[in-house]
């Protein structure tokens, strides 16, 4: 098997909290290949986050920790790195583009200085130099007028603009990976699309791979090759995107997916109520030895409530982890 | 035309035209339509100015016994009168406000370096670094500043630089805290995080990063700060706790006090030198307030 570009092996972060350890992240395993689009779905507090700051390597400590696992870049344990070595990967290897593109820009800097930041930071590049990267990547990110936009300030400029921006800026060294925590949640539909061919279009050109975190199954259709679903710290569903938007084999995933809204041609008086999950996402302290979905799911039973169902295989590729697919291959 | 070349077009076209000017030229427009801040800032050009010049304009000793004591202003060519000792008010006062800005230039220089680095690194690094430096600003705060000030002028020589050490000393707990709060509000900000996340290490985040939108309050909270120093410079002269070699505001207040009701004015034209500095500061302080902020900016 060739190289992964990156991968993530039985990583394990814990939280001390007042409740007692909070087991945020529990044996997370993912990989991925070079322009490929990972993406990671679940509920808010499932872990999503969390496992992109592994990856950088900004989990707080404290009151977190790293209990286990590799994280492999090039087969280079980031886990292992120090700190001056992880500052060379943020931004250069790795980089990361935030959800709220109204607050991940500094006010004080226009955005052509905080995009040249980048550069100047891993490649030691002049003042004007830096400046030309950074109107080359207002370019390539469509934003229109670049030679005049370079010198305005965040305040100045659309929730779109800025995505577009904090685009620029963490693609500005060219990254292998680039992960995107929720990039479109706070903006307008039509500009979601905008930045979802932005992003793709710009993955094609530079290879870069990108994890895509989203709990947007919309998101997830448009943007993923392959999806990992997260719940309550663990993967419990991994698949191709077409195997998981046809075939979903948890009732999790399930769940997410008839929580998408339909649009219906001719809505009448009489609308079918939207599905949704019942309950919340269990408090991370308070697990216990059972599947951490079962006490909201409907298919459970005494074993689930009991064990924490292993991942099996269910197709090529297509991996489930629920006590809810060992019966059916047993029947 | 590209579909993509569309989209863009129309976007250029739902956007408002802001005119790109010059970041330092929107904020020197922004300080001058406050227009009391204008004025503050004209009344410290001409004290500052006045400060330098002294020995240039006038060129004589302030010490030198001119004329009768305790002369009204206006007689005998004296514009401020004369105090006790038959000294021209007018050149103790120019004289005076060397040493007062100077005093209180320095002394808000060193509240601000102990203040800042203090509450920046305690804000920024939280846990134990907090607590330590937290505790030991704590230790400062209940000192009264005055008495310990006292203490350490009398402790060492009273010459002007103890005099601005030990004022800088004794009030820097107030922009220690106001960092630490602003810097602790401004690290959780997803900018910090993505700072972070393109490779920045802490002194960058702290003095590039965050220390700028800090500024704000600090900025005005420094211009206070050079109010309160020549306050506290003038109190301690008054007590007799300054250099008694050169002239000061305090000083002139502290020597005249005796002739309060025979000669108002040896003490009322010192007082109101320092009240007009002290205001022109907080209304300078004000000013870079508004021209700071580049939201306020659009308004």
């Amino acid at each position: 098997m060739a190289e992964r570009l990156l991968s993530v092996e039985g990583l394990r972060v814990e939280f001390k909290t007042r409740d007692g350890i909070a087991k945020v992240i529990d044996n997370l395993s993912i990989s991925l290949d070079t322009g490929e689009t990972l993406g990671i779905v679940g509920e808010s507090g499932c872990g999503k986050s969390m496992t992109a700051l592994s990856i950088m390597g900004l989990v707080p400590i404290p009151p977190g920790r790293i209990a286990g696992g590799r994280i492999l870049l090039d087969g280079e344990d980031l886990l292992q790195a120090n700190e001056q070595r992880m500052r060379e990967v943020r931004g250069n290897e790795i980089s990361m583009i935030f959800q709220e593109p109204m607050t991940s820009l500094n006010p004080v800097y226009s955005i052509g200085n905080q995009i040249a930041e980048t550069a100047r930071l891993h490649e030691g590049l002049s003042r004007a130099d830096a400046m030309a990267r950074a109107l080359e990547m207002l370019q390539a990110v469509g934003i229109p007028a670049a030679e005049k936009r370079i010198h305005e300030y965040p305040h100045q400029m659309s929730g779109g603009m800025r995505q577009r921006v904090m685009i620029a800026m963490a693609l500005a060294c060219k990254p292998r990976v680039l992960i995107a925590d929720e990039p479109t949640t706070a903006l307008d539909v039509t500009v979601q699309a905008q930045i979802f061919d932005l992003l793709n279009d710009l993955k094609e050109k530079t290879g870069t791979a990108i994890i895509m975190i989203t709990h947007d199954m919309g998101a997830i259709a448009e943007m993923a090759q392959r999806v990992v679903v997260m719940y309550a710290g663990r993967i419990i569903e991994q698949a191709g995107v077409t195997q998981i938007l046809t075939d979903p084999r948890h009732p999790y995933t399930q769940g997410l997916i008839r929580c998408v809204p339909h649009l219906t041609r001719n809505p009448t008086v009489e609308r079918p109520p939207l599905l949704e999950i019942p309950g919340v996402v269990p408090a991370l302290s308070q697990l216990g030895s059972g599947c951490a979905f079962a006490p909201r799911c409907p298919y459970a039973d005494a074993k689930c409530r009991a064990e924490m169902p292993p991942s099996r295989a269910v197709d090529s590729g297509h991996d489930v982890a629920c006590w809810l697919t060992e019966r059916e291959a047993a029947a | 035309m590209t579909d993509s070349d569309n989209t863009q077009s129309r976007q250029i076209d739902e956007m408002p035209e802001t005119p790109v000017e010059h970041p330092f030229r929107q904020f020197v427009t922004m300080y001058m339509r406050n227009y009391a801040a204008v004025a503050g800032l004209l009344v410290f050009v001409v004290i500052v100015a006045a400060a330098l010049l002294a020995p240039v304009i006038l060129n004589v000793d302030p010490f030198e016994m001119v004329d009768v004591p305790l002369l009204p202003p206006g007689e005998s060519g004296h514009l401020f009168g004369t105090d006790n000792l038959g000294r021209d008010m007018l050149v103790s006062i120019i004289y005076g406000a060397r040493v007062t800005m100077a005093v209180g230039g320095a002394a808000a220089a060193i509240t601000l370096i102990i203040g800042l680095s203090i509450g920046a690194m305690a804000g920024y690094y939280r846990g134990w670094v907090d607590e330590v430096l937290m505790r030991i600003t704590e230790f400062f705060q209940v000192l009264p500043p005055l008495l310990l000030a006292m203490v350490l002028v009398a402790l060492f020589s009273p010459t002007l630089e103890t005099v601005a050490i030990a004022i800088g000393v004794v009030s820097w707990t107030g922009v220690a805290r106001l960092a630490r709060a602003e810097f602790m509000r401004l690290r959780e900000l997803d900018f910090v995080k993505a700072a972070r996340s393109i490779g920045g290490r802490d002194r960058r985040i702290i003095w590039l990063v965050i220390l700028p939108n800090a500024l704000p309050p600090l900025i005005v909270n420094a211009a206070l700060t050079v109010g309160i120093a020549i306050l506290f410079e003038a109190a301690l002269s008054f007590l007799g706790l300054s250099d008694p070699n050169v002239m000061s505001w305090g000083k002139l207040i502290g020597d005249n006090r005796d002739y309060l009701l025979d000669a108002p004015w040896t003490v009322t034209i010192p007082g109101v030198a320092i009240f007009l500095t002290v205001l022109a500061m907080s209304l300078i302080g004000d000013g870079l307030n508004d021209a700071f902020n580049p939201k306020l900016r659009e308004r």
